[in-house]
Parts: structure tokens; C-alpha cells; sequence
């Protein structure tokens, strides 16, 4: 258990937090010399590649390698029964509680293929065309199956069932059919019947969304060495070294200290590098061959099989007095699990309401199986989709009632003390900070142009702690070195030295942070959650505790006074108490100085699982305008306002908000998965995909609030995640005061704007304003 | 079969074998050893390859290693020079306008490209510059104010 620590007052006068220092990992990024993913080579390496199903749903009747094996420059072949069986059940990895079945499934097809895409075999040869070639003399023979896409349709009776054996959970008495219902899940609070019969009016609709893909521009890679010995090394771009040693030693069926994985710097990952795809294959493979493997996905294969958030229908119902005050809030919503279950719709469910303080809560939630690859999570996985519903109708109903929406949300804000739906008491939450800032920004008052709408929507998000280890080394200089052990993507590093620098009151160019590799630190969960610079700050901040204590204790020794006579400030040792002046106050350079002969190397390990992470929410304001001739949307204007508890480095904490809103932008306005009748996907390249470009965004302006979580020593909540859940609820809302059509479903592609105006203008609606 | 290719790369004379289907992407990754320019596609899309070839802005996963021979290439390992940052590079880091920092490369190649086309770009331009290099991190607001602020040292410095 981690000791308590003091925390920091918010009034603090400090050098270091709060300001806008340049990263340490800086230089080597902007000249090009940082090492990703598929920029570690090594010697003799070979180039693996991976056969792919081409059918969405077929079972494998006989795969046969011998012509491929026989090739020249092949050196290894793996298929599914390379991997050992595993039992289909929830069993611990590192922190988390997976399915290794699943995993199996989802990295290498055993049976049955259950989405185009899904790896069938992988190759290991001596270059990049034989390695292709190998693959096409690979013979599969497939039986092809009726296969089904669409969340709806997989949950008809009568609808092609992926696994025979899958009978839903969560109902009673249990089903005696399989069906493609993985789980059933349900959230109460209050009484339903008693919320909905004190409402003066009740509001209900139904959205979709489609799936989104996290779209990082780095594609998955990894290189992979298995020495004689059995002791392996691999290189990859991930959000969570320890997480992919754990699959992979589980996997591959060896010991977790056989394996030493190194994280390369992240080209982006948004949930979607917290899974193993090609890392248990490339092993295999070095193992074989006794080689080393790289192996590196294609854009195509990146958005063909790795893991996108679900598409989702989710139904609301809210009953308000008709002063705006909710009563009961209900949800139904069915996510896309993709061929393997797991979709995050318990995070959909218990987000849905957490910003708003009502009695009558209720959540149904379905997790579904369907032909697609299996989804990963993607910033707050699962709360963007029910939040976007649920923030349309809280829309909605600001308009019938005539409140102004600001004001419909601060009067049923949570707050400090709610009792939330899904379980915990909330303590300080910033939710109202941000609806007043709101308020009184200059965007809230600024007028609007012909065909322009202004939207705004609420979000949450739980954040996460976790196991984490920092390892702070004075070294005999003075100078630090700062061990972390979870990735570093926007930032991290620089945060963690501010922190270690106010600390130890050093320089903050004295402190050199890292990410270490597994073998130099214990076990730290993966970046995600919104955790790292909320765990990993933690840990820091008591390991550098530890080094100022243990500088006291060598300073004692010297001066050949107690311990506790001792004090660290402004990382200065001094005397204090009756010895107040009786020594010359030393620096941590002169304690480090001295260490080897005061008892040798000075070191603060802290090993800790973080407890008292703190949920951040948001208030998202747009401006859009909507071209009546083509359907399209420009946002004019976009500001995010966010509760980050504690700004440790505010320019990448405003640079989570805006890259959060920029995905979200897309997210309502154009990405989706297409596919063909067959189940395949039609549009698996960037240029048909299409991301938000610079051209397609404004600037997007950023309000920091700052509620400090009482659980961190510096205020920290983390605020990675809550950016994206706003987005796609305030643009739609925008989109329909601008049309005045209330739109439904993502994205609002142009077509879909056009037909909804059309629509409503053939059923002579009145409210249509175009 | 290979090819023997020469070529100007950031200043200086080199040369290399390539296969013929080797892109200018896999010759400076692969053969050259310099991994500052990035794959995120391999088809146009991404602009993580861009460098300039005689002073164009290209993607160097569109074009062959063999077309390579007798142009000047440059990379994001040529902009600095010693130990002094180009401002673009500075800018960046200031403006704290990379977060994976996987699209930088090819970002401030294109925006040098862009600067020196037009020393005093508005807003719009340089997001229509730039919409070829795509960023998935930081919704390119700190990446357009990083490329303004350059541009305009740039033009205070001449
Ligand atoms: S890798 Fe060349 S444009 Fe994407
Ligand atoms: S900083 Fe990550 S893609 Fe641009």
C-alpha cells in the first residue's frame, strides 16, 4: 500500500509546474532521430509477413504450407496451432482480467475466420518479396459462411451465429440457444417508473454511430530476437510494455522474465497500441528461425485488422419537470464487439448519465458479436457513443422547454457528493467550473453567421491509477535519472521531470527521464486510462520524497546530529529545530558528493498500485455551418473546456483537448467503416477513410479548469480521454439548431445532411430553418 | 536486379544500390540507415515521407529509388545545421506542437517547402499547405501557430 504524501496546495508558489518547458525527448523527435516502432533493425534480420482471410465469415477446412516452406530464403511459417489452446475464461494479465481464447482467436485463426483481415499464417523470409511470395504459395481451403456486419442484425433471431458455443451472460435464466449476444449488462438506480411518472414530459430517441478507427499514423511494428538460451527481446510500439510481455509469455506458453520487452517511442496508439496483433507472431517466428523478425503492418492491414471502437445504437428516454429538472434517465444500447466478445459497453453504460445528478438512473447495455475485427479501446472507450445520445436529447429538450442549455446542464450537474449511477460518490468534480467558463467565454457570446449553429455538450470520464514503478537516481554529480515504465506519447516525460524537478528543487534540465524497458523496473500498467501522468507523476513524486529523506538522513550522519533534526527545502539539507544554523545547508550536489561515504548510491524506487484517480469533465462549445446546396458542415469555431486538475505542462495538457475535439470532429462528421455486401471493407486506406486534415479544422481553443484531485499530490486527474467524448453530442447539436432537424446518427456525412433537410422539408416541418 | 543509383543527399554526394521496386521511402530507411522520414501509408496519404527532391515537396513513398539519381534530396536529418536547430524545428518544440511526434518529420519538411515558396503565409495556407501531412495527435492548432511564429522570425531574421 502506497503511503500517504502531502499534497501540494494549488496557491503554491512553484518553478516548474504549471509552466511550459520543452520536452526532453524533444530534440531527438523534431531532427528525426527518435527510434518508433519500424526503426530498430538488426543484423540479419528477416521480414514477416501475414497471410489474411479474404472472407468475413468461412470455416478453415485445411491450410497447406509445404510449398511456401519449400521456397528459397522462407526461414518459418506459424499458422493458428502454433499457439497453444488456451481456456476461454477471464484470467489475470498483469492487471487486467482477459480472455486468452479471445486473444488467441483474435492473433491467429484457429477453425474458423471471423473477419476479413483475420491472420490465418504468418511468414519469416530473408526479404520482403519472398516473404509475399511465400504467402500466395500458402493454400487455404475455406468453407465460406453466411456472415452478418451490421449490430442490429447480428441480434435478429435468425441471424448467422459466429460461435456455437456463445450463450449470453448476464440473463437469467440463462438462454439455451447461442446467439451473437455475448453479455447483457445492467445499471440501476432509483425507480424508473416512480422518475418517469413525477416527469411533466418525457424525451426518447435512437442513434447510431458508426465504427471509428483510433487512426494512429504510425502503423503497428515490432522486432523480435529468441536467442538459443530462449531468452527473447522485443522491440514495439505499444502503450504498455509489461501488458504485451504478459500476452505474449501467456501466448507463446513461456515465463514472463524469458522475455524483455522495449518500448520505442509511440507514433500515437489513442487505446489502440493496448493490444498484441503481429508481437506473438514475430516471436514464434524468431524462435523458429532463430533470427530476428520485424514485422510492420501496412496502412491497409492497420485499418482492416486492428482493433476500431465499436459502431452503437443507443436508445434514450428522459423525463424532465417542465422546469428542466430531470427525473429518470434511461438507456438501451447495443455495441459492436467485433468477432470476438468485449466491446466496452459497460463503460457506455455507466458513463452515460455520470454528469448529471438524477435519482432514476437505469442502463441496459448488449455486448455483440459480429464479422468485424475485434475492437480495441479508443480514448474512454464506449462513453463518446452514449454520452453523443444522450447529450442530443439533453439538447433537445433545452429547446422544447425553452432553457438555455447551459443552464438546463448546471441545474442537473453532478457534483461534489452526487451519488453516481454506476457506483462511487463523487468527490471535487469540475463539471460546473466548466459550464460557468462556458458561460462567460467570449465564444458563448459571440454572434452567429447565416446557416450557423452553436452546440455544446457535456462529458465524463472515470480515469484510472494502477501499478506503476519510478526509479529516481542521484547520480554523483547531483545530476538525476528518472526511470518510468509507462509509455510516454504526448508529453509524459517532460511532466514527470517537472514534477521530480519542484521535488527536489533542481533544475528542471538536471532531471533525465526515460522510459525503461521490462527488466529495469517492476511491473507498470499501460498508458491509458488517462493514468500516466496521474500514476506514474505519483510515483515519481514519492520516489523523489524518498531521495530527500535519505539526503536528511546522510546529512544527519555528518553533521552527527538526529535525523529527524534535519529538514529538506527548496532542495537545500539543512539543520533545523535547536540546530537552526549550526551547519552549513548542503545541496543535493553536495549530499551526492558525499553518498559513497555515507552509505552509497542514493535511490528512490517506488513501486505502488495508484490509488484515487479522479474523473475529469469537459463542456465543448462549436460553432458550424451547414451549405443548404451540398450537406457539408465546416466548424467555424471550436473551444474545449476541460477540468485537468492540475496543469503539470498546460501545453500538452491543451493539446490532449484539441487533438481529442480534431478526432472528434471526424468522428461525427466523416469517418465510419464501410463495407460490401460481402463483408468486406471498402474503404481501408486514409484516402478513403479520410482523417480530419489542417484544412478541414480552426483553431481550437482551449480553457483549462483546474479542480485539483485531493488523491494527488500535485491536483493531477488526467485528461487524455474526456476531450473526445464531448465532440460528436456538441456538433450535432450544432448541426441541428443550424438546420433545425435533429440528426440521429453519425457521421453527418454530407449525403445524410442533404436527405434529412429533404426530408423534412417534404413533411412540411416547420422547424427546419433552411 | 539493382541499380546503381547517385544522388545529393542533404548536401552531400552518395550512392546506392537499389532493387527497382525500392521507393526513395525504402532507400533512405533501408539502405541509408535514416529513419527520420516515416511510413504511415505508403500511398500518398499521409505525407510521414515527405522530403524534397530538387526543392519539390514530395512523398518519398511515391517514388522510385532508380528516379532518385542525379536530383538533391533532403531529409529532416538536413535541416538542422550543427548544433543549431532550423526555427522551424525550434518552433516546434516550444510550441509544444508535436505530442508522438511520429508525423513531425514530414510536417516540418512540407512547412520549409511551404516558407520557402511563401516567407509570410496566412492561416488558411498553411492549412491548406499542410493537408497532405496528417496528424493524428494534435488537431494541428499548436502545429499551424509553430509554423506562423517560424515564418515570422524567419522573415524578422532576413
Ligand atoms: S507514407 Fe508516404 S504518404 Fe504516407
Ligand atoms: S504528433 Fe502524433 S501524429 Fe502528429
Amino acid at each position: 500500500m502506497q503511503e500517504k504524501v502531502g499534497n501540494v496546495p494549488m496557491d503554491a508558489d512553484l518553478k516548474w509546474v504549471g509552466t511550459r518547458q520543452i520536452r526532453p525527448d524533444g530534440m531527438d523527435k523534431v531532427t528525426g532521430k527518435a527510434r518508433f516502432g519500424a526503426d530498430y533493425n538488426l543484423s540479419g534480420q528477416l521480414v514477416g509477413s501475414v497471410l489474411r482471410a479474404p472472407h468475413a465469415h468461412a470455416r478453415i477446412k485445411s491450410i497447406d504450407i509445404s510449398a511456401a516452406e519449400a521456397l528459397d530464403g522462407v526461414k518459418a511459417i506459424v499458422t493458428g496451432t502454433d499457439f497453444p489452446e488456451q481456456e476461454s475464461k477471464m484470467s489475470p494479465a498483469g492487471e487486467m482480467m482477459v480472455n486468452y481464447n479471445h486473444i488467441r482467436t483474435t492473433v491467429m485463426a484457429t477453425d474458423k475466420v471471423l473477419f476479413e483481415g483475420h491472420p490465418v499464417a504468418a511468414v519469416a523470409a530473408t526479404n520482403q518479396t519472398i516473404a509475399k511470395k511465400a504467402l500466395k504459395l500458402i493454400k487455404v481451403e475455406y468453407e465460406v459462411l453466411p456472415h452478418v456486419i451490421d449490430v442490429l442484425e447480428a441480434m435478429k433471431p435468425d441471424a448467422p451465429v459466429l460461435h456455437a458455443d456463445l450463450i449470453t451472460a448476464g440473463v437469467s435464466p440463462a438462454p439455451t440457444k447461442a446467439s451473437n449476444v455475448a453479455n447483457r449488462i445492467e445499471l440501476n438506480k432509483g425507480d424508473m417508473e416512480k422518475g418517469f411518472a413525477e416527469a411533466d414530459q418525457i424525451f426518447e430517441r435512437s442513434f447510431d454511430t458508426a465504427p471509428v478507427h483510433q487512426a494512429y499514423i504510425e502503423p503497428h511494428a515490432c522486432l523480435a530476437v529468441v536467442n538459443q538460451d530462449n531468452q527473447a527481446e522485443l522491440w514495439v510500439s505499444t502503450q504498455g510494455h509489461w501488458v504485451v510481455r504478459a500476452h505474449c509469455a501467456r501466448l507463446l506458453g513461456w515465463e514472463t522474465s524469458q522475455i524483455k520487452v522495449v518500448c520505442a517511442e509511440i507514433g500515437g496508439g489513442f487505446g489502440g497500441k493496448t493490444v498484441v496483433y503481429l508481437e506473438p507472431l514475430a516471436l514464434r517466428l524468431a524462435e523458429k528461425s532463430r533470427r530476428p523478425v520485424k514485422m510492420t503492418m501496412s496502412r491497409e492491414e492497420v485499418f482492416r485488422a486492428s482493433g476500431p471502437a465499436p459502431g452503437t445504437h443507443v436508445k434514450v428516454k428522459i423525463g424532465v419537470k417542465n422546469n428542466g429538472k430531470m427525473t429518470a434517465c434511461f438507456t438501451e444500447m447495443m455495441y459492436q464487439a467485433g468477432a470476438l466478445p468485449g466491446s466496452p459497453v459497460s463503460q457506455g453504460c455507466m458513463a452515460a448519465y455520470a454528469p448529471y445528478d438524477v435519482e432514476n438512473v437505469q442502463a441496459i447495455g448488449h455486448d455483440v458479436v459480429s464479422n468485424r475485427p475485434k475492437v480495441a479501446a479508443y480514448r474512454a472507450p464506449g462513453a463518446p457513443m452514449s454520452e453523443y445520445a444522450v447529450e442530443s436529447v439533453v439538447d433537445e429538450i433545452a429547446l422544447k422547454l425553452n432553457i438555455d442549455p447551459i443552464e438546463l446542464r448546471l441545474m442537473n450537474a453532478a457534483k461534489e457528493g452526487t451519488q453516481s449511477a454506476h457506483g462511487p460518490k463523487f468527490g471535487p468534480i469540475g463539471l460546473i467550473e466548466t459550464l460557468e467558463a462556458a458561460k462567460n467565454s467570449d465564444h458563448w457570446k459571440a454572434p452567429l453567421g447565416p446557416n450557423q449553429g452553436r452546440g455544446i455538450a457535456s462529458g465524463f470520464w472515470y480515469n484510472i491509477g494502477g501499478q506503476t514503478t519510478v526509479s529516481v537516481v542521484l547520480n554523483e554529480d547531483g545530476s538525476v535519472n528518472l526511470t518510468a515504465g509507462t509509455p510516454d506519447i504526448g508529453g509524459l516525460r517532460a511532466s514527470l521531470a517537472m514534477m521530480a524537478a519542484e521535488e527536489l528543487g533542481v533544475e528542471y534540465n538536471a532531471i533525465q527521464p526515460v522510459i525503461g524497458d521490462t527488466q529495469q523496473l517492476g511491473f507498470n500498467f499501460l498508458t491509458g486510462g488517462s493514468r500516466s501522468c496521474f500514476s506514474s507523476g505519483m510515483a515519481t513524486v514519492e520516489a523523489c520524497r524518498e531521495i530527500a529523506q535519505e539526503a536528511c538522513k546522510r546529512a544527519a550522519l555528518i553533521w552527527e546530529i538526529p535525523e529527524d533534526a534535519v529538514m529538506f527545502e527548496d532542495g537545500m539539507v539543512r539543520p533545523a529545530g535547536d540546530n537552526a544554523g549550526a551547519h552549513e545547508p548542503m545541496n543535493l550536489r553536495d549530499i551526492a558528493a558525499i553518498a559513497g561515504k555515507t552509505g552509497g548510491p542514493i535511490v528512490g524506487n517506488c513501486s505502488i498500485n495508484a490509488q484515487g484517480a479522479a474523473p475529469s469533465l469537459g463542456t465543448h462549445l462549436v460553432d458550424v455551418e451547414v451549405d443548404p446546396e451540398t450537406g457539408k458542415v465546416d466548424v467555424k469555431r471550436y473551444t474545449v473546456i476541460q477540468d485537468a486538475g492540475r496543469a503539470i505542462h498546460p501545453g500538452y495538457v491543451e493539446g490532449q483537448f484539441q487533438g481529442g475535439a480534431a478526432q472528434g470532429i471526424g468522428w461525427a462528421l466523416n469517418e465510419e467503416y464501410i463495407y460490401n455486401d460481402k463483408g468486406a471493407l471498402d474503404n481501408a486506406s486514409f484516402l478513403d477513410y479520410r482523417v480530419p486534415v489542417a484544412s478541414d479544422l480552426p483553431m481550437i481553443d482551449t480553457i483549462i479548469v483546474e479542480v485539483p484531485n485531493p488523491n494527488h499530490p500535485y491536483g493531477v486527474r488526467g485528461v487524455g480521454e474526456t476531450p473526445i467524448v464531448p465532440p460528436m453530442g456538441a456538433i450535432s447539436n450544432a448541426v441541428s439548431r443550424a438546420t433545425g432537424v435533429r440528426f440521429e446518427s453519425l457521421p453527418m456525412s454530407p449525403p445524410k445532411i442533404r436527405h434529412a433537410i429533404d426530408a423534412a422539408r417534404a413533411a412540411g416541418s416547420t422547424d427546419l430553418k433552411m | 536486379m539493382k541499380h546503381h543509383v547517385s544522388f545529393e543527399l542533404n548536401g552531400d554526394p552518395v550512392e546506392v544500390l537499389c532493387e527497382s521496386e525500392q521507393t526513395v521511402l525504402d532507400v533512405l530507411r533501408d539502405e541509408m540507415q535514416l529513419i527520420g522520414t516515416k511510413e504511415g501509408c505508403s500511398t500518398g496519404d499521409c505525407g510521414a515521407c515527405s522530403v524534397t527532391v530538387d526543392d519539390r515537396l514530395v512523398c518519398s513513398c511515391l517514388m522510385l529509388g532508380v528516379e532518385a539519381n542525379g536530383k538533391k534530396i533532403t531529409t529532416i536529418e538536413g535541416m538542422a545545421e550543427g548544433e543549431k536547430l532550423h526555427p522551424l524545428q525550434q518552433k516546434f518544440l516550444e510550441h509544444a506542437a508535436l505530442q508522438c511526434g511520429i508525423c513531425t518529420p514530414g510536417v516540418i519538411v512540407a512547412a520549409k517547402s511551404l516558407l520557402e515558396r511563401n516567407p509570410d503565409p496566412t492561416e488558411t495556407e498553411v492549412r491548406y499547405w499542410l493537408a497532405g501531412n496528417l496528424c493524428r495527435c494534435t488537431g494541428y492548432d499548436k502545429i499551424v501557430r509553430a509554423v506562423m511564429d517560424a515564418a515570422s522570425e524567419m522573415r524578422g531574421a532576413a
